[in-house]
């Protein structure tokens, strides 16, 4: 076997020509088949369809990339799994969201075509927990970068037991959100809570912080942060610890203040990983459900009620399928154009750190 | 050949500038500690409620001192414990069975399927290869709801709901895209001259994979599998929607107790919240060096 397989031709396959390895008409084909299914047979039929449709598309692809690269071999069943589990619902689902349809009632899917997104982006509903999600992602995300900025700064220098003490910061990045909401129902707790505890030396009086929207927030707010912020160190402190030694040196020699030491020399090598920390900190804090479900579950009222936890009420609570699809395809966009940024700068920090 | 020399030489191309800002004594020892003991807090403090009884548990004002009692984990573990007087069946050695060998399952699984497709990736670019880690990052970094709705009536359909098949394939196409992204990137980092000069001497392809590749990237699949573990333990949501009464995993169970159906027992969600840390705690402990490439789905290294 040679390792120098070149493929055969240069730019895609062409779109229309019917031949086993036209993997984007396959997945054209496949889409239109699976509409179509979905919209003339009942939900127990139409779903073996699809995925036998999709199925087929995989297929293609696969047979694609066999023929052609040894590559191909390779990647076949990682990309037949992520097709299974996670495109071929994600095409579904898309399908769906042109159609009115609820899970739990026998009538088939009516096919409404575009009057789903209508109805969503015109429902104030909709626009207050993106509202409410925003306003959670600004705060929580901005706390962390603060907090996780100076202990990147505490931890820079190596000192005695830094390896251990760093263990101690790390950890509640680690936990799971359901240990760390359940602290935290505890920390809150009117009567025996610790936070409540600590007001009443003051007032006298116990304190209900999950009462009040402003508290609610704050008390997610703080959750969240806290568990994240370390994320943020871990970032900033592999920036400062790639800066050159001999940059602190030479600065020393020219009597530079701290200030100038911080802009010329510390900031250029954490600018990168800051971004970094900032967008996946914010796709991460974009899709906040857990912490919020097991502290607040929206409350009080709706007020805390993030978009993931909306779309999760409609889905499984009031079973309105094709709406909250319809949902969750503009939160796939935002997700979609924030990780093309990520990797943006992923892309541009590996060609710094390379020259 | 020898195989053990040959790691070490891909291994050293790091610059030999000195890095880093400095050194610092003592001093900054005791204000880190500090600081990091208060950052700490909220995770020593359940470790110390769940060996407090159930009245010092909720004692006003805090007890520091108390007298430590193992109550609790004894609870957590003989199934039978009584509120009331009304004896209720808790099941935990069941979820915790089910949460180490779904996890278990399919971290293995993701990682069989995810080294190859790693290897794939790095080695012989498809065309379109750019795209194909693109795709499969935004799966990952989906919000799960988005992926739960369809699912869910899929697995209704197919049966494969509340089965151990159904959570650990989802589990494992979960861990796919960390895998792959993660063994990438210690796969990039193998300098190609050791491959190259293997194929001269007349190396196979798989024999260049089991003989010289594979073993400079065990720390790196060591510490792929213990973060896909982590993230599988701790996993909620999609547990909570596709798991049954036999299959329900530590999370799904332990925020049913919160929820309240044997009503909210501190001392007892303490103890299971600290057996669920320990694992976590320790690996946390092991895998520092790993840590960021493993938060970021190693797209940052260093």
């Amino acid at each position: 076997m040679t390792t120098d397989t070149v493929p055969v031709s240069g730019g895609l396959p062409r779109l229309l020509e019917l031949r086993a390895d036209n993997w984007p008409l396959a997945i054209i084909l496949a889409v239109v088949i699976s509409i179509a299914a979905i919209a003339l047979l009942p939900p127990e039929i139409s779903f073996w369809v699809a995925l036998a449709a999709c199925i087929l598309a995989a297929g293609s692809a696969v047979y694609n990339a066999w023929g052609r690269y040894k590559g191909g071999l390779l990647v076949a069943p990682a990309i037949a799994l992520l097709f299974i589990m996670n495109i071929f619902p994600l095409m579904w689902s898309l399908g769906l969201s042109f159609f009115s349809y609820r899970a739990n009632r026998a009538r088939a899917p009516v096919f409404v075509g575009l009057d789903n997104y209508a109805d969503i982006l015109t429902d104030p509903v909709v626009w207050e927990r993106l509202q409410t999600t925003a306003v959670l992602v600004v705060l929580t995300v901005t706390v962390q970068m603060v907090v996780g900025f100076l202990l990147a700064f505490l931890f820079a220098k190596q000192f005695p037991l830094r390896r251990y003490l760093l263990i101690l910061v790390l950890t509640p990045m680690m936990l799971s959100y359901v240990a760390v909401g359940a602290f935290f129902r505890y920390y809150y707790e009117p009567t025996f809570g610790l936070l409540s505890q600590f007001v009443r030396l003051f007032t006298g009086e116990p304190y209900i912080l999950l009462q009040s929207t402003e508290g609610a927030m704050a008390g997610i707010v703080f959750a969240d942060a806290w568990m994240w912020s370390p994320f943020v160190m871990l970032l900033v402190l592999a920036g400062l610890v790639s800066v050159p030694k001999y940059l602190y040196e030479a600065a020393a020699i020219d009597r530079a203040s701290f200030w100038r030491k911080f802009t010329s020399i510390t900031f250029p090598y954490i600018r990168g990983l800051l971004m970094l920390a900032l967008l996946f900190r914010t796709i991460e804090a974009f899709k906040l459900f857990d912490i919020v479900f097991l502290l607040t579950e929206g409350g009080p009222g709706t007020s805390t009620e993030t978009v993931s936890l909306y779309l999760f009420r409609q889905a499984i609570q009031f079973n309105k399928t094709s709406d909250s699809t319809t949902i969750s395809y503009i939160l796939l966009f935002t997700v979609i154009v924030l990780t093309n940024l990520y990797l943006y700068f992923v892309n541009r920090r590996a060609r710094e750190t390379q020259s | 050949m020898t195989d053990a020399a040959l790691p070490r030489l891909a291994m050293r191309r790091k610059s030999r500038v000195s890095r880093g800002v400095g050194h610092a004594g003592w001093g900054r020892t005791i204000g880190a500690g500090v600081v990091s003991l208060i950052y700490f807090f909220p995770v020593l403090w359940i470790v110390l409620t769940a060996f407090k009884s159930h009245s010092d548990a909720l004692a006003v004002p805090p007890k520091w001192l108390f007298t430590p009692t193992l109550e609790n984990f004894v609870q957590v573990f003989n199934r039978a414990y009584s509120a009331d007087g009304v004896a209720v069946d808790t099941k935990f050695d069941l979820f915790f069975f089910n949460s180490i060998f779904i996890a278990g399952t399919s971290v293995a699984l993701a990682l069989i399927i995810g080294t190859l497709a790693a290897f794939g990736f790095s080695r012989y670019p498809l065309k379109g290869n750019q795209t194909y880690l693109f795709i499969i990052l935004t799966t990952r970094m989906l919000p799960a709801i988005v992926v739960i709705i369809p699912i869910l009536i899929m697995f209704r359909v197919t049966g494969l709901a509340g089965t151990y098949v159904g959570i650990i394939m989802l589990y494992t196409a979960f861990n796919l895209p960390f895998t792959i992204w993660m063994m990438k990137s210690f796969f990039d980092e193998l300098s190609p001259d050791v491959e190259d000069a293997a194929r001269l001497d007349g190396s196979s392809d798989t024999k260049v994979f089991f003989k010289i590749c594979m073993p400079q990237v065990y720390a790196g699949i060591a510490a792929t599998a213990v973060f896909g573990l982590i993230l599988t333990w701790n996993e909620y949501l999609f547990a909570l929607l596709l798991t049954g009464v036999q299959t329900r995993t530590v999370p799904v169970a332990m925020a049913q107790t919160i929820g309240g159906d044997i009503g909210v027992r501190w001392g007892l969600l303490a103890a299971i919240e600290t057996l669920f840390l320990i694992p976590v705690i320790l690996v946390t402990f092991f895998l520092q060096n790993h840590l960021l490439r493993g938060v970021t789905f190693g797209t940052v290294k260093r």
